[in-house]
C-alpha cells in the first residue's frame, strides 16, 4: 500500500517539478527585465512597471491562477488555456514580480563607488557591469531567492485549484477511498524537496563567503 | 606648456552653482593641494576633472589637448570620454575597492581588461598578461603591501586598502593622480601610513592634485595650493605662502578655525 501511493505522489511530485522548473527558467529572466523597467529613467514606463507589480504582488496567486485560466473564456469567449499551460503563464508573471524586486534590491544595494572606480580606471558600462558588479549583485539576492524558491515550491499546490494533478490534488484523491494518511504523506516529499534546496543554497552562499 | 589646463569651469546642480568659473594649471611633475571647507566644491571640482560630472561650462587642456569643452558636444561622447579618463587617476575618499578580487587582481584588472584592445594581444597574451602582473606586484612592493597581495580588502586596514587603490591608480601610468580626501575615512592612527605614500609620490615628481584637509600636510608636501569657499577660489600660489602668509580674509578665518581644533 505504502509503495503503490509514493509512486502516485511522485507522479504528481513529477508535475510539482515541472511546474516549480518551468517557473524558475522563465520568471528569472523577465524578472531581471522587469526590475530593468522598474529602475529606468523615462518616468512613464516606471510607472507602469511599478502598478503592474503592485496589481500582481498586492492580489492572492490563487486568484491570478482562476483569472488566467477561467477570464479568457469568460470575457472574450476565447478557448480555455490547457490547465498546466494556464498554471505555468500565472506563476511566471507572478514570481517575475518579486523576483524583479529582488534584483532591484541587489543592483541598487551595490555602492555607485563601484562603477565610479570602474569609470575612473577606464573600463566600459559592460565591463563594469560583468567583472565588478554582477558578482555583487548575486551575492546580495542569494539569501532573498532561497527564500523565494522555497515558496515557490510549496505555492505550485495552489494549481489543484485549476484541477492540475500535481502532488496534493494526488494526495486528496485518496479521501474518496476513506484515506487521509496519504494527503499527509506529501509533506515528506515537499521536506526532501526544500531540505535539499536549503543545502543547494547553503553551499552557494559559503561560496561566496570568500569577499565581504 | 601646463601639462594641465582647467578654464573656466562651471558646475551646477539645478539651480544650486556648485563651481563658478574655475581657472587654474598645473605644471608637469607638481602637486597641487586643494584645501576648503565641506561644501566648498572640492569634491565636485576634481570628479568634473575626472569626467565624472559633466560641467556646465568652461574647458580642460591636457597637455595643450582639448579634452573637454562645454560649448562642443563631440568632446563628451561616452566612448571617448572613456579614454580621455586614462589621463586622470583618481583616488577616493572611500577607497572603492573591488571587494570580490584580491590586493593584486584589484591593480591588475583594469590594465589587464585594456590590453585587450591592443592589436598584438592575442599573439603575445601570455607575455602581455605576465608583465601587466609583475607590474602589479612592483606597485604593490613600492605601497609596502608585497605581502598582502593575495588578501582580499576585507582582510586589509583602511590605510592598507587606500594604498592598494593607489597601486590600482598607479597601475594605468595617469599623467595626473588625483586624490579625494584620501585620508578622511581612516582612523587618525592610519593616516600616516597613507600620507608617506604620497609625500613619496611627491618626492618622485608625480604629477598630483589632492584634496585633503590635512593642512600641514598640503604645505610640505604641495607645491601649489588653492583654498575654496563656496564654489569659487579665494586664493591660489606656493603652497607655503597660502597657507603660512595668507592674503585673504577668509583664507585666513578657514585656516585659524583649524589651528584652534
Amino acid at each position: 500500500m505504502l509503495l503503490s501511493v509514493s509512486l502516485t505522489l511522485l507522479e504528481g511530485l513529477i508535475v510539482t517539478l515541472e511546474l516549480f522548473a518551468l517557473t524558475l527558467i522563465f520568471a528569472l529572466p523577465l524578472g531581471l527585465i522587469i526590475s530593468f523597467g522598474s529602475m529606468s529613467r523615462c518616468t512613464p514606463l516606471r510607472a507602469v512597471v511599478k502598478t503592474i507589480v503592485w496589481v500582481i504582488r498586492g492580489t492572492p496567486l490563487m486568484l491570478q491562477i482562476l483569472v488566467v485560466f477561467y477570464g479568457p473564456g469568460l470575457m472574450f469567449d476565447l478557448p480555455l488555456l490547457p490547465r498546466f499551460t494556464a498554471a505555468v503563464v500565472t506563476f511566471v508573471i507572478n514570481y517575475a514580480c518579486y523576483f524583479s524586486e529582488i534584483f532591484r534590491g541587489g543592483i541598487q544595494g551595490v555602492p555607485v563607488g563601484q562603477q565610479e572606480a570602474g569609470l575612473v580606471l577606464g573600463m566600459t558600462k559592460r565591463q563594469i557591469f560583468f567583472k565588478v558588479t554582477l558578482l555583487q549583485v548575486v551575492k546580495r539576492i542569494v539569501p532573498p531567492m532561497g527564500n523565494e524558491f522555497i515558496t515557490l515550491v510549496k505555492d505550485t499546490a495552489l494549481v489543484r485549484t485549476i484541477s492540475v494533478y500535481e502532488i496534493i490534488w494526488m494526495g486528496e484523491s485518496y479521501i474518496k477511498k476513506g484515506m487521509i494518511w496519504p494527503l499527509f504523506y506529501t509533506a515528506v516529499f515537499y521536506l526532501v524537496v526544500n531540505g535539499i534546496l536549503t543545502l543547494l543554497f547553503g553551499w552557494f552562499e559559503k561560496k561566496l563567503d570568500y569577499f565581504k | 606648456m601646463p601639462i594641465l589646463d582647467v578654464q573656466h569651469i562651471e558646475k551646477h546642480f539645478g539651480t544650486t552653482r556648485v563651481l563658478e568659473d574655475i581657472s587654474f594649471s598645473l605644471e608637469q611633475g607638481q602637486a597641487l593641494a586643494i584645501i576648503g571647507s565641506s561644501g566648498s566644491g572640492k569634491t565636485t571640482l576634481l570628479r568634473c576633472i575626472n569626467f565624472l560630472e559633466t560641467p556646465n561650462q568652461g574647458r580642460i587642456l591636457v597637455n595643450g589637448e582639448t579634452l573637454f569643452d562645454a560649448d562642443d558636444p563631440a568632446t563628451q561622447r561616452e566612448s571617448e570620454v572613456r579614454k580621455k579618463r586614462l589621463h586622470f587617476g583618481l583616488v577616493f575618499q572611500s577607497f572603492n575597492l573591488f571587494p570580490q578580487y584580491t590586493a593584486l587582481e584589484n591593480v591588475t584588472l583594469a590594465p589587464g581588461l585594456l590590453a585587450q584592445e591592443r592589436p598584438d594581444f592575442k599573439q603575445n597574451k601570455k607575455a602581455i598578461l605576465e608583465e601587466i602582473q609583475a607590474e602589479g606586484r612592483r606597485l604593490l612592493d613600492k605601497m609596502g603591501l608585497a605581502d598582502r597581495a593575495g588578501h582580499y580588502p576585507h582582510q586589509l586596514s583602511g590605510g592598507q586598502q587606500q594604498r592598494v587603490a593607489i597601486a590600482r591608480a598607479l597601475a594605468l601610468k595617469p599623467d595626473i593622480l588625483c586624490f579625494d580626501e584620501p585620508t578622511s575615512a581612516l582612523d587618525p592612527e592610519l593616516t600616516g601610513e597613507v600620507l608617506k605614500v604620497i609625500r613619496s609620490l611627491a618626492e618622485q615628481k608625480t604629477t598630483m592634485i589632492i584634496v585633503t584637509h590635512e593642512m600641514a600636510f598640503a604645505r610640505d608636501v604641495a607645491d601649489q595650493v588653492i583654498f575654496m569657499d563656496g564654489g569659487v577660489i579665494v586664493e591660489q600660489g606656493p603652497a607655503r605662502q597660502v597657507i603660512e602668509t595668507p592674503r585673504e580674509e577668509r583664507t585666513r578665518q578657514f585656516l585659524s578655525r583649524y589651528s584652534e581644533n
